[in-house]
């Protein structure tokens, strides 16, 4: 078995990583979604002072 | 290779599965739910209005530098947590996040924040946070904490931090009102801290961390910790007496700070003997989160009270 073989992920640590990158991703995404509402809501309240 | 291997291979970007929830532990959530609620009861105190829009803008400042804070504690000490009971299960020790993308999420954490109270409130407001990060990140994280038993006294006023921006959020200056909120918690740090190293004083010695009741022993510790919530009862009442806080905020504050010091009378007075469950210290620790919680709660209270024009 060379090195990368032994690096490989069985099925059940592979569905896991996925799993737990795709949570990331939605937090990430959840994110920058919720800063460009809250840059928005600050530009508008500003520009009224 | 067996018949469960898969050609899916981690690469080097991609090296752990870490769940959001490990970021989130980062960012010692605990804490920050303290730090947002003095900041925002400095923000409520203040005379003045400010917009909710910006209002929660600031809050949400001081809450990002606070979790980046304590990301990047928790990146620069991963070797000494992995040494203690109490901090081994944290992300990093337990290997479910890699110390590079602690610390980068850490600086992403602490730049958003300086950036959103800067375009939110201000530069100045933004310049305290600055300093705030800084003076946990650096000044006790790196360089007080392993140096110097002193080390949680000066590095309390990192935590001190919050209710002066909230202050200055909505005043735009810094008068002796946020200053004396600065002290309080500046000086509530040491008892607060030192109750809790009292029982968990031989995690610290073994991760080598110079801790009050490892350097200096028992019976010093006992001692400053009696003497800090003694000195705390003239202090916390400062803004009623000294004029910036009404009867409600003045009389709440020395119930809450006598009892504060009554906890604190065993702690300083006794001697632990082996076996012994240090109960009165514990005591004292849950006792010192609640106590922050009412004090600060109090002197919002007193603001509504005075701004509805029920006291004077």
């Amino acid at each position: 078995m060379n090195e990368n073989e032994s690096n490989r992920m069985t099925p059940e640590e592979e569905a896991r990583f996925k799993k737990a990158r795709k949570g990331r991703n939605l937090a990430i995404g959840a994110a920058l979604l919720f800063l460009a509402v809250l840059f928005y809501a600050i530009t508008i309240v500003r520009m009224g002072d | 290779m067996t018949s469960t291997t898969t050609l899916f291979t981690p690469t080097a970007a991609t090296p752990m599965s870490s769940h959001w929830r490990d970021f989130l532990a980062l960012a010692k959530p605990g804490v920050v739910r303290l730090v947002v609620f003095t900041g925002l009861c400095g923000m409520l105190a203040a005379p003045g209005s400010i917009n909710p829009v910006l209002g929660f803008a600031a809050i949400l400042s001081i809450a990002l530098a606070a979790g980046g804070a304590a990301a990047f504690n928790q990146w620069y000490e991963a070797d000494l947590d992995s040494r203690m009971k109490r901090t081994a299960r944290r992300p990093i020790p337990a290997g479910r996040v890699a110390p590079k993308d602690a610390r980068d999420f850490a600086a992403l954490l602490c730049g958003a924040s300086v950036l959103v109270m800067g375009l939110a409130i201000g530069w100045l407001a933004a310049s305290i946070l600055v300093v705030s990060i800084f003076y946990y990140v650096v000044v006790y994280t790196m360089w007080l904490k392993p140096r110097t038993p002193q080390n949680i006294v000066i590095g309390g006023g990192a935590g001190a931090f919050p209710p002066l921006i909230g202050w200055v959020a909505v005043t735009g200056d810094i008068t002796l009102t946020p200053i004396l909120l600065f002290a309080i918690i500046f000086f509530w740090t040491p008892p607060h801290f030192w109750a809790l190293a009292m029982f968990v004083k031989s995690d610290y010695a073994k991760a080598g961390i110079p801790m009050m009741p490892v350097v200096r022993g028992e019976r010093a510790t006992r001692w400053q910790i009696l003497a800090y919530a003694l000195f705390m009862v003239p202090l916390a009442a400062a803004p009623w007496y000294l004029g910036t806080a009404g009867i409600v905020y003045g009389v709440a504050s020395l119930v809450l700070t006598g009892m504060f010091a009554l906890l604190a009378v065993p702690v300083g007075l006794r001697t632990s003997g082996a076996q012994d469950t240090m109960k009165p210290e514990k005591r004292l620790f849950a006792y010192s989160i609640i106590y922050l919680f009412a004090l600060f709660g109090v002197l919002v209270i007193d603001r509504v009270l005075q701004d509805a024009g029920v006291i004077g």
